[in-house]
């Protein structure tokens, strides 16, 4: 444990940062301009992993575990995530022989 | 550590009879058959009795003054400390053998009287509701406790006024028992709440030990005085609060009996003798009771002149003699009020009674100008009223004498004035009374086509016992000139604390005593020769009739005063309310509310395209827009 966050500690915290945001706004702008569900799903979690990346770089320079347990929390609720997502994928796929999210328009008014 | 006092635990059999009754009666309202309601109802009452008469003679035997009886702990809050608990005294004591003695008579009568009315289960399990709530009043050894017997028998007098629920005329007459008890309680719940804030309790015992620390005429005192007066002249239907006691006649004759003119009605003596100990401290207040007893009295015996129903009669009677009681307690004498809420309680419900047996014969007539010779009819009846008559009218040896003519001295040893006004009250009394007894019982049978008769004895045997409490009640307390030791008033000492202790001379009272009898004689007469020897008939409705008398007729229009005063303003007042504010602005608004909601949401509703992207683009654009707001702010 001291041996990782000292090693997490090599590299100064403003690039954890840098890189996390550049992460996270690419998983923004894939799900503003992608319409392909799976790619919008990867993005998403682009954007769960620039967080998870986040706190534990926090958690490290603060000698704090509780950021680290925290990321395990959110890749449990990921992982769920991604099995709802997959599976409303497969049900697309078969039922509008496409993953075009534009076609999925009829919910409205 | 004193020594108990023996079966001091079956105090609480005392309510919980009526109370197991009420809930019988109650809730097997459909099961029992006729007449068994009544006489569990009059079981009950009985039982409470008894055991009243064994505690009476236990804390006798055990030499004590008094005995607390805790049931549970009631409120504890920080420094606030309610037991709820019962004082067994001899002020209680008296009371409580008063409602279940007396009550259980009257529930007895109302078995013969109710027979043949289709309620008469909830009859019953209202009467023992009542029962129940009053015997709490009387024994609750704290304010609270006497407030909940207070609101309780508010409660069964507004049930039992408008028991025949189908005439909306009784319907009114209930709403207004209960509507101007209200404004009473009001005075009253705030009277406690002063009393708590000053003395930080509201138990009996402790408050009057701590207002010994207090000068006489404190102001704090004098309002809590006032505030709790305010309450009894509600409950006890003094001036300005009386109107209500004559309307309330609109209820079965037995509940008029019991609640109008025995119990519930003297409540409010019982709580002013109770703190007997404050109000000695507030001579300003004692001078106020003065003045209302006194006004009260008069007026409704001025009132009682001309009326020609038979309840009404005796129910301007009661707020007459309640007013006595009134000027008794202002006179500082409260065991002497206490008296004559004693004997008042025996020939007061012996007269409604009686009046009740009237009716009954009568088939449902109360008017007098159409009965008239029933003496030969219902002998029972007329004599057992004539013994009450003579008891209210204040002739010896009957109870009413003794109470009244101690009333009378202790008014003529305070003033000379308020003697006389008093004296001039107990002739009206006399005259409107034996009018009444003349008018129905003398003469001819004015009403064709009725058959009177003498009613079954389960109504005549509780009228002869109260007839025998009538003629020897007023024995409890002979006074020292006639060979007596005020036995009733120096029982009540250890309970109540009497203002005037001075004895007036023997020759001072038979001139007194010599000088109402001689005038209450004359009055005797006057009105034999009126109603009996010219058989003058009070002329019916509709004819013409001099100012005064029509004045009087009308009760002094307070009724009609009352209305022009509170009744119209306020009602003109919602009117106000309602079509101005409430139809004009309120209602509208909220409407506009809600129309300008919808129509928003027709307009925003187009937004939901469907589109996902969309969706994603404006939150995004909202998270941002949120993070620039954060940012900036």
């Amino acid at each position: 444990m001291k041996e990782i966050s000292s090693a997490i500690q090599i590299i100064p915290l403003e690039y954890y940062i840098f890189l996390s945001v550049t992460l996270f706004s690419i998983g923004v702008m894939g799900i503003l301009f992608r319409r392909n569900i799976i790619a919008i799903l990867m993005c998403l979690e682009l954007m769960f992993n620039s967080v998870n990346l986040l706190l534990t770089a926090f958690s490290a320079y603060h000698s704090d575990p509780s950021g680290q347990v925290f990321v395990f929390f959110i890749m449990i609720v990921a992982a769920a995530e991604v099995a709802v997502g997959l599976s409303i994928v497969v049900m697309m796929k078969r039922n509008v022989e496409s993953v075009d999210i534009n076609l999925l328009n009829r919910l409205k008014w | 550590m004193v020594e108990a006092v023996p079966y001091i635990n079956l105090t609480w059999l005392v309510p919980a009879f009526p109370l197991l009754g009420f809930l019988v009666t109650g809730l097997a309202n459909k099961r029992l058959k006729h007449n068994q309601a009544g006489i569990i109802a009059s079981a009950m009452v009985l039982f409470s009795f008894i055991i009243s008469v064994v505690l009476f003679f236990a804390l006798k035997s055990s030499g004590q003054s008094s005995a607390t009886v805790t049931l549970f702990n009631w409120i504890a809050i920080g420094g606030m400390n309610i037991p709820f608990a019962l004082l067994i005294d001899h002020l209680s004591l008296t009371m409580m053998l008063i409602v279940t003695g007396v009550g259980a008579l009257i529930h007895i009568y109302s078995i013969g009287y109710m027979h043949d009315d289709e309620r008469v289960n909830s009859f019953f399990a209202q009467m023992n509701l009542f029962t129940f709530s009053m015997l709490f009043l009387v024994m609750g050894a704290n304010y609270l406790v006497l407030f909940i017997g207070w609101e309780g028998v508010g409660l069964c007098s507004y049930l039992l006024i408008g028991f025949w629920f189908k005439n909306p005329a009784y319907n009114y007459a209930a709403r207004k028992a209960f509507i101007m008890n209200r404004i009473g309680d009001l005075g009253f719940i705030l009277g406690i709440i002063l009393l708590f804030f000053t003395f930080k309790t509201v138990t009996f015992s402790e408050v009057f030990s701590q207002a010994a620390n207090f000068q006489s005429g404190a102001p704090v005192i004098t309002l809590i005085t006032i505030l709790l007066l305010v309450g009894a002249v509600g409950k006890s239907a003094q001036i300005p609060l009386f109107t209500w006691l004559p309307d309330a006649m609109a209820g079965p004759t037995p509940v008029s009996a019991l609640i109008h003119a025995a119990t519930m009605v003297t409540a409010g003596i019982y709580m002013i003798a109770r703190s007997s100990i404050l109000y000695n401290l507030a001579p300003v207040t004692l001078n106020i009771i003065i003045v209302i007893g006194l006004a009260t009295a008069l007026m409704a015996a001025i009132i009682g002149l001309k009326q020609n129903d038979i309840k009404k009669v005796l129910a301007y009677s009661t707020v007459s003699q309640l007013g006595y009681m009134f000027l008794a307690l202002g006179l500082g004498a409260y065991s002497t009020g206490v008296f004559h809420v004693t004997t008042h309680a025996f020939f007061k419900a012996l007269l409604f009674l009686g009046a009740g047996s009237v009716i009954h014969a009568m088939g449902g007539e109360q008017d007098i100008r159409k009965m008239g010779g029933l003496r030969k009819k219902m002998p029972i009846t007329y004599f057992t009223f004539l013994a009450a008559t003579l008891a209210i009218s204040g002739i010896p040896p009957f109870s009413g004498f003794f109470s009244k003519d101690m009333i009378l001295n202790k008014a003529f040893e305070h003033n000379i004035i308020v003697y006389v006004l008093a004296l001039a009250g107990a002739l009206l009394t006399c005259f409107y009374m034996f009018r009444l007894l003349y008018l129905v019982f003398f003469g001819e049978q004015r009403l064709a086509g009725v058959h009177p008769h003498e009613s079954p004895k389960v109504m005549t045997i509780p009228l002869f016992i109260l007839s025998v409490l009538s003629v020897f009640g007023g024995f409890l307390n002979i006074p020292a000139l006639f060979g007596g030791n005020s036995s009733f008033s120096t029982f009540l000492q250890s309970s109540v604390v009497s203002k005037i202790t001075e004895e007036m001379s023997h020759s001072t009272e038979i001139g007194l005593i010599v000088v109402s009898l001689s005038l209450l004689s004359l009055v005797v007469l006057f009105a034999y020769r009126t109603f009996v020897k010219n058989a003058v008939v009070p002329a019916a409705d509709g004819v013409p009739m001099s100012l005064l008398s029509r004045v009087i007729t009308n009760k002094f229009y307070i009724d009609e005063i009352y209305s022009f005063v509170f009744e119209k303003p306020l009602d003109y007042l919602s009117d106000f309310f309602f079509n101005k504010i409430e139809n004009k602005v309120l209602d509208p608004a909220v409407d506009e509310v809600g129309v300008v909601t919808a129509r928003l949401g027709t307009v925003l509703r187009k937004l939901q395209q469907g589109n996902m992207s969309f969706y994603f683009f404006a939150m995004v654009a909202g998270i941002l827009l949120f993070i620039v707001f954060i940012l900036t702010v």
